[in-house]
């Protein structure tokens, strides 16, 4: 809402030295969002004058265009010469002259200066040259007699005002109007408010006037109506009213739509004009019925919803009631008949259906918010006034006034409860006086309560609460003392959250950069991972409303964001690049979704209730990826750098799993988006908990990643499916005996994996066996074709003695024997 | 060594005379002395202390002189090696010392040479600075609570007093999940981690003390200032004769912890469905704390010379979403707040764009490091 402060000034009597930015300071602290102090045409500066076209010569110019040598009488005595490029004035007519040393908008300096071989003695101003419209098609020509040369065109113009832009919250729809902002601005500075709403000279009943049935009372209780005719629709808006209405945001259009909209930002009361002329028979407002089709005055065909409330005639609809008027009815400039409309709408109802028409106009913005529901028969005086007293109408005698509105229920609050609330010291002789300058009627309940009756502009008023909000504003919210509250002892973080910060500092620590991504994603990066046509993680939520349409939908992995975030930093030259993403993934299951219940509000809902609510919220685990691609190592003066590789992805699944203290079992396995020989799927125990690996050569091709990119996904939800656990871990007995090391090469098939071997060497080795480490692999005509070997180092020792070479040559048997067996190793060199 | 014997002759003892035993001895001292390096040294050494040495010979005579005489010649003797021994070890110190020393310089390497094989990795200071938030309110005895971002459109709005038709809705533009059918899915991308307190009001009783980061959505477009994929963290206090004094008393501390000692908040009066009353909070320029108001020669980039900044919203819980969420409003009463964590960082950091904060550009979280 944005509020000359001229206007303002009309109804609350500020002090008159007071600054814009003071009154906006004010407001601010009452709660009113003042977003800027417009200082309308404070960068405009005289000599701004009224003058008249004499004579003009017309004078073609080789550029093709032809320029006017005007004879300009700006009330001096001699006229002056101005070259002006417009050609919609004639001789005669009155305009707006910029003098040498003015300033016009945007620093806009007039001096004389030669032009078309003329010396330019001034400018003729457009309405955009002044800043008060965007018309550039021509200069603002003056209505005759509207001044004389020479006069001041600052003042005539109205051009210098200052304008409050204030966010009105949903819950003061009161302030989408200057009398809502008065009222405030009155209250906070202690100054006399006159309320332009409240008048004993109308009449607010009525049913002789046009005549209304309103068959949907409860969509719109009140519906008053008004008649002028003999209006004169070639009559000019006056240049106070233009203005006023062009600073509150809103375009000039003619006299009687100007008066509308002006009644409107006055009273906060929306406005509809018909013309009667074009009525046919009574006005019926109802709701729409299937197939209904409306032309609005935008003149879009609308096809109307059953529950759109209409305004309708003989002839059917005419009107979307409270958003938008119907073109066939609309005032014109041949209007001299005109039936003034002003009805209260349940805002509700205007909110769908504003949503529904994706119309969110002045009206319905207004409604939606609630408007003062005493106001029809006021506000639509004050039109009909404004149609007499600027258009020559005539006012019918009849007045329909249908419906009317109950008094807002009386709320009942303990004296001391915005105190209590507030945290301060507010007696109840003071929360008295509060909620009266807000509008409310209050009177003692008895027993320390009072009684408020909420004024009819509040209608967000309505609970105790409501109250304690508006006594802690205007008390001042810099009053809250600050007294920070002792909560009871806490348990800190719970395992899973400091799991969650061991794991994801791990992964950092580890070399990879946290690059968190959209959650959006398409089939297409699907396809591009070549997830088979009934791969599970396809079943994706969807959007009803996507950002982008090629990204409709939620992910189910981790990897689209990430490999796209990975691809972006090649792009931008970091070739080298490891990054990690740890974040939800969203995985509905198959079928159609199932719908959370509609549950109440006025009470908690059941334990079952709130079971199927939670139920129909799909599955979100939680995951970690990692993708890299370039040098894991980068080359130096050490000496050459090592490429990054599968194996650099399945060991960040360790790093994980020893962050989180399990151990991670690696097997191989064919996963899409994996390169089908260089992929891992891994394993806590019996679950499968992710992949890693070498992404497929065509994954790389298609998302044009670097050669060899690799991956790891993995669910941390599946590490612990109980929820995460910390199981105190047991201190291991070091021994200080000596230790004794056995070295074994051995032979087998190729296909045979390094860990299985190292299962089968660890099962038999005995408890003297301390580790096992692989330290060569290796292929070779020496092995055999189709073969391979694997060294490994044994390590035994004692927790109670020094081993003899006996012991550990009989442990590194078994344990060789247990590796032949299950895996057909051949030690090497027998 | 020689038995002693008792047929001795004269001739033979007379390397032992006094004379004879110091040139031995300065004999000694002076090819030590001459001696440039530890292996110049051994052979010194072999020459003047060893088997064949003068000393050694004479030491061998004594026994072979008369008893009178053997006191005598012994102490001589014996003081001869012990100076010569002495000697020797003060040149094989310095000699190893010097030979040390020359080792360490031949073994001098650049150090300013760069070591920087093993990748750098960060967290993002949208994560970190989550986990710091935390920790504030935790050392304070709040708990950290979660929920999911597609979240019952229930408890997103209607537990929170935002009806179907309620003007707040859109005024948070949302994400809504598609239905398979016709009908509303009932599931929006949540537009505020405030279902998290709604969720645990309605898991547990008071008092609640809980402090909820987390992702949200809003339909906007990414842009230097918006993006529709943000992150939130809000708290929610539930007791017994909670106030707006101890909001404000929790909102200083948490300004003061995460910008310096004395920072406070400011609050003005707004409007949120699930609060009231409702305010608007700033935080006290933690750069010039309003020196730059009205100083136009020293001019605050960080908060524009407001002196304050726009930091998030609060107020006192509706009594309409304790009811929803079965509190008794009669009994409790409960305040929260909540900040956006890119804006957050975008004052505290000076980040420029937000781009910066959502492309996954490494540059960007690299800076930050593994704590912010």
């Amino acid at each position: 809402m944005r509020v000359p402060l001229s206007w303002l000034r009309d109804f609350a009597a500020l002090p008159a030295d007071v600054s814009p930015r003071e009154v906006a300071t004010r407001l601010i602290r009452a709660g009113l969002e003042v977003e800027t102090v417009d200082e309308a045409g404070a960068d405009i500066s005289g000599p701004l004058v009224a003058g008249r076209v004499l004579e003009f010569t017309s004078e073609p110019q080789k550029n093709g265009k032809t320029i006017r040598w005007c004879s300009v009488d700006v009330g001096e005595a001699e006229p002056r010469g101005i070259v002006c490029g417009a050609h919609n004035f004639a001789a005669g007519d009155l305009v707006v002259v910029s003098l040498p040393g003015a300033v016009l908008p945007g620093g806009f300096a007039i001096t004389a200066r030669k032009t078309y071989g003329h010396v330019s003695d001034g400018m003729i101003c457009s309405v955009r040259e002044l800043g008060i419209g965007d018309d550039h098609a021509g200069i603002l020509v003056l209505q005759p007699g509207e001044a004389e040369p020479g006069d001041d065109a600052i003042e005539l113009l109205r051009l210098r005002d200052d304008v409050l832009d204030i966010a009105v919250t949903p819950d003061r729809g009161y302030c989408l109007s200057v009398r809502g902002v008065a009222r405030e601005a009155a209250t906070a500075y202690g100054v006399a408010f006159t309320d332009p709403g409240v008048r004993d000279d109308v009449d607010t009943t009525g049913d002789d006037g046009y005549p209304v049935r309103v068959e949907d009372t409860e969509r719109c209780p009140v519906f008053a109506a008004r008649t002028v005719t003999g209006f004169d629709p070639s009559a000019p808006s006056p240049r106070w009213l233009q203005r006023r209405v062009q600073l509150a945001g809103m375009r000039p259009i003619s006299l009687a739509v100007d008066i509308t909209n002006y009644v409107m930002l006055e009273l906060g009361q929306p406005i509809h004009g018909y013309d009667r002329d074009a009525l046919r028979g009574a006005i019926v407002v109802r709701r729409a019925v299937a197939g209904e089709k409306l032309t609005t005055l935008d003149g879009t065909v609308r096809a109307l919803d059953p529950d759109d409330l209409l305004i309708t005639d003989d002839s059917g609809p005419i009107g979307l009631a409270g958003v938008m008027g119907g073109g066939s009815t609309e005032l014109s400039d041949a209007t001299t008949a005109v039936v003034v409309e002003a009805a209260h709408f349940e805002p509700t109802g205007i909110a769908r259906t504003a949503r529904r028409h994706k119309l969110p106009s002045e009206a319905s913005k207004r409604f939606e918010r609630g408007v003062d529901p005493a106001l029809p028969a006021v506000a639509a005086q004050r039109v009909v006034d404004l149609l007499v007293s600027l258009g020559g109408a005539t006012q019918e005698p009849g007045l329909t006034v249908a419906g009317s509105v109950p008094e807002p229920a009386v709320i009942e609050i303990p004296a001391g409860l915005p105190a209590r609330v507030v945290g301060v010291d507010c007696p109840a002789d003071e929360v008295t006086s509060l909620l009266t300058a807000v509008g409310a009627r209050v009177s003692d309940a008895g027993g320390e309560r009072i009684a408020v009756a909420p004024p009819t502009w509040r209608p967000d008023l309505t609970d105790p609460y409501d109250l304690v909000e508006e006594v802690a504003r205007l008390h001042g919210y810099d009053a809250v003392p600050s007294v920070l509250p002792v909560a009871p002892a806490g348990r800190g973080i719970t395992a899973a959250q400091r799991l969650r910060r061991r794991v994801e500092r791990a992964v950092a620590a580890a070399g990879y950069v946290e690059a968190p991504s959209y959650p959006f994603v398409g089939e297409a990066d699907f396809d591009a991972l070549g997830f088979p046509a009934d791969d599970a993680r396809r079943v994706a939520l969807r959007l009803a409303n996507p950002i982008s349409e090629e990204q409709p939908l939620l992910r189910t992995t981790l990897l689209p964001g990430l490999l796209a975030t990975l691809r972006r930093n090649v792009g931008r030259g970091t070739t080298d690049v490891a990054v990690y993403e740890a974040g939800l993934v969203y995985r509905p299951e198959p079928g159609p979704l199932p719908v959370p219940p509609r549950l109440p509000v006025d009470r908690r809902p059941t334990d079952d209730e709130l079971a199927a609510l939670l139920a129909a919220v799909p599955s979100q685990p939680r995951r970690i990826a990692v993708a890299l691609a370039g040098e894991r190592e980068p080359a130096g003066w050490w000496g050459a750098g090592r490429p990054a590789g599968w194996a650099d992805a399945v060991e960040a699944a360790r790093v994980v799993a020893r962050a989180a203290g399990v151990t991670l079992r690696a097997e191989r396995d064919e996963h899409a988006p994996w390169h089908p020989g260089r992929c891992a799927a891994l394993y806590v125990g019996e679950t499968l908990v992710g992949h890693a690996g070498e992404l497929h050569p065509r994954v790389v091709a298609t998302l044009g990643l670097p050669a060899r990119t690799s991956a790891m996904e993995l669910e941390l939800d599946r590490v612990f499916p109980g929820g995460v656990t910390e199981e105190p871990v047991p201190a291991p007995s070091v021994s200080t005996f000596p230790i004794a090391t056995q070295d074994v090469a051995l032979v087998v098939d190729l296909a045979v994996p390094a860990a299985d071997v190292e299962d089968a060497l660890r099962s038999a080795a005995g408890e003297l066996l301390e580790s096992v480490r692989l330290f060569d692999v290796f292929t070779g005509a020496q092995v055999g074709e189709g073969k391979k070997s694997l060294a490994y180092a044994l390590r035994f020792r004692a927790p109670d003695r020094t081993l003899t070479v006996e012991e550990t040559t009989a442990a590194r048997d078994a344990a060789v024997a247990a590796a032949a067996e299950r895996t057909g190793a051949v030690l090497r060199g027998t | 060594m020689s038995a002693p014997n008792s047929d001795y002759d004269p001739v033979q003892v007379t390397p032992l005379d006094a004379d004879q035993v110091a040139a031995m001895v300065s004999d000694a001292l002076a090819a030590f002395a001459e001696a440039g390096d530890l292996d110049a040294l051994k052979e010194a050494r072999l020459a003047h202390t060893g088997d064949r040495s003068p000393l050694a010979l004479a030491n061998r005579e004594i026994g072979a002189l008369p008893p009178q005489a053997r006191k005598e010649a012994g102490q001589r003797v014996g003081t001869a090696r012990r100076d010569v021994g002495a000697a020797l070890a003060e040149r094989q110190a310095v000699l190893e010392a010097e030979r040390d020393e020359r080792v360490l310089v031949d073994e001098a390497v650049d150090v300013t040479l760069p070591w920087d094989r093993a990748p750098r990795g960060a967290r993002h200071p949208l994560t970190t600075i989550q986990e710091r938030v935390a920790d504030v309110f935790v050392a304070m005895g709040w708990e950290v609570a979660e929920g999911p971002e597609v979240e019952a459109e229930w408890l997103n709005f209607d537990a929170l007093n935002i009806g179907p038709d309620h003007p707040a809705r859109t005024m948070q533009d949302t994400f809504w999940v598609e239905a398979g059918g016709s009908e509303d899915s009932g599931l929006v991308l949540r537009t505020h981690t405030s279902p998290v307190q709604a969720r645990t009001m309605l898991s547990r009783t008071p008092p609640i003390y809980v402090i909820c980061p987390g992702r949200t959505f809003r339909t906007d477009e990414l842009d230097a200032t918006h993006t529709p994929v943000f992150s939130q963290v809000e708290g929610l206090a539930v007791d017994e004769g909670l106030t707006m004094a101890h909001l404000k008393g929790t909102l200083d501390h948490f300004a003061s912890s995460m910008f310096g000692d004395g920072i406070t908040t400011r609050l003005r009066p707004s409007y949120f469905p699930f609060t009231e009353p409702s305010a608007e909070m700033d935080l006290q320029c933690f750069v010039c704390r309003g020196a730059s108001v009205g100083d136009p020669d020293h001019p605050c980039r960080t908060c524009g010379s407001e002196g304050w900044i726009e930091w998030g919203g609060c107020g006192m819980v509706n009594p309409r979403v304790l009811i929803a969420c079965g509190i008794d409003p009669e009994r409790y009463t409960g305040f929260a707040f909540g900040m956006g964590l890119e804006r957050t960082l975008m004052f505290r950091h000076g980040v420029e764009d937000m781009h910066d904060m959502v492309e996954g550009d490494v540059r960007f979280a690299a800076a930050f490091g593994m704590e912010i």
